[in-house]
């Protein structure tokens, strides 16, 4: 897989509150942290790399921009998960084109788990299943805005644990957002600090997959 | 046939205004809409009756082009009035008359040109009846699906935004946003067809049958007619929900909810 590379990138079209202009590269197969105060813009900065949003300068994935290719194609390959992941259909079942043992099986979710009602979820299913749901697209690049907020001990560990599979095995660039310091320091490589009108990039001893 | 005198319509109107007291009364809050809607129903129809007795003497194509432009230009503007979430001013102008455009103009031309074919096929006395039935029921049903659609948009920004993460295309994010909304505009119209000659008797053809038309002739008329609207309804609402949803988006299939006046 190739580097994820960012170049001047800007927000303002968003709003005129982001002044920031981000230059960084995520390298294959390694995770960047992204922390900072709450509203600071990291979930639009994350957005903005799905091109859910208007901004200004280049997102590469490779040697591919974003604007090379049409806008749904690029988002499966740069892939969001969103803090909240939102479900329009009555059943699980109904958003996945089948069911992938392994993949359920990092959380514990048999079979079954394909009829159960949206509407019985509680928000660590939601999270963990909508984790499931991104990673069913074959995504090259993962952009996970607080992928852990809603799940205990035990699920976090997973999820991190197959977050770092995927990284390891498919060699994917990954960004990921979290107000855990412990947590980033565990699986990250680098860390982006976001403050009001600057950011800072740091390495960070996380263990290189 | 039996002519009305205005003291007939007076007693008509005194109808109106118990009922409007009635509301004031129980404090309905429709007392204010119902008189003025009123008022303006008994100005509009005599005025248009007084115009159509003038043109149905003249046979001029321009006058009548002129009389049909303002009808729709009138339906155009009314298209987006009462709606929860309203396009902008010039964008819901400039959709709903498309829809109307295309939904009531091709239907009264093919039925004047084909179907009926009077001489001239201009001819006012068919013409301008026929043109104003179909945009005054398209237009209901056209409005109907645009508040619909544009509430449904709204309320579920975010659900189409993650279904556009996942890579779906816009048209895939909102497909059963757009079935509702055709749906819902298509219901009176469906009902109605559904209902005609069993629960209620349609006004065009009670009108007919109560100038003295036989009732068999009155019924093909009718029947014309809820095929025109019908087909006229559902291309008015594809129309508009097709060009309201490719204004939502931008060239890079984001939601951009900018061409609503939200109040």
């Amino acid at each position: 897989m190739p580097d994820f590379t960012i170049k001047n990138l800007n927000l303002s079209p968003v709003s005129a509150n982001f002044s920031h202009i981000f230059n960084f590269c995520v390298p294959a197969g390694t995770c960047m942290g992204i922390t900072g105060p709450s509203g600071i813009g990291k979930s639009i900065l994350l957005k903005a790399l799905a091109d859910m949003l208007p901004h200004e300068g280049e997102v590469f994935l490779g040697d591919i921009e974003s604007q090379m290719i049409s806008a749904p194609q690029w988002r499966r390959k740069v892939a969001m998960l969103p803090a909240e992941s939102q479900w329009w259909c009555n059943t699980v079942g109904e958003h996945f084109l089948r069911f992938d043992e392994t993949l359920f099986g990092y959380f514990g979710f048999e079979q079954a788990v394909m009829d159960w009602q949206v509407s019985h979820l509680s928000s660590g299913e939601k999270q963990r299943l909508a984790c499931i749901r991104l990673l069913m697209n074959q995504p090259e690049v993962l952009l996970l805005d607080e992928p852990t907020a809603n799940l205990d001990r035990t699920n976090q560990a997973n999820l991190e644990s197959l977050i770092a599979d995927y990284q390891q095995k498919y060699q994917m660039p990954v960004i990921w957002i979290s107000h855990d310091k412990e947590q980033l320091e565990r699986v990250c490589q680098q860390l982006l600090v976001m403050n009001k009108d600057h950011y800072d990039v740091s390495s960070l001893a996380g263990v290189p997959s | 046939m039996i002519h009305l005198t205005p003291w007939d319509l007076v007693i008509a109107s005194g109808m109106i205004i118990v009922l409007a007291i009635t509301s004031l009364l129980l404090q309905l809050n429709i007392a204010r809409q119902l008189t003025i809607a009123a008022i303006r129903n008994v100005i509009q129809l005599l005025l248009i009756g007084y115009i159509l007795k003038l043109i149905f003497n003249t046979s001029n194509l321009f006058l009548l082009a002129s009389i049909a432009g303002i009808m729709l230009l009138v339906a155009g503007y009314e298209i987006n009035a009462r709606q929860k979430y309203p396009l902008k001013r010039w964008v819901g102008f400039k959709i709903g008359t498309s829809a109307l455009f295309l939904s009531s103009f091709s239907m009264v031309l093919l039925t004047l040109m084909v179907i009926v074919a009077p001489t001239p096929w201009y001819s006012p006395q068919y013409s301008i009846p026929l043109l104003g039935m179909l945009l005054g029921n398209t237009m209901n049903g056209i409005s109907l699906g645009m508040d619909k659609l544009n509430q449904s948009l709204y309320q579920q920004k975010q659900v189409i935004e993650q279904r556009l993460m996942l890579g779906q295309t816009y048209q895939e994010a909102i497909k059963e946003i757009r079935i509702e909304s055709v749906r819902t505009g298509m219901i009176p119209i469906i009902n109605s067809m559904a209902i005609a000659g069993l629960v209620s008797l349609p006004g065009m053809m009670t009108g007919q049958i109560l100038s003295g038309t036989p009732p068999v002739e009155a019924v093909k008329y009718q029947i014309l007619i809820f095929f025109l609207i019908a087909s006229g309804t559902g291309f008015g609402i594809i129309t508009s929900v097709w060009m309201i949803s490719k204004h939502m988006f931008d060239d890079r299939q984001r939601l951009n909810l900018a061409i609503l006046k939200i109040k």
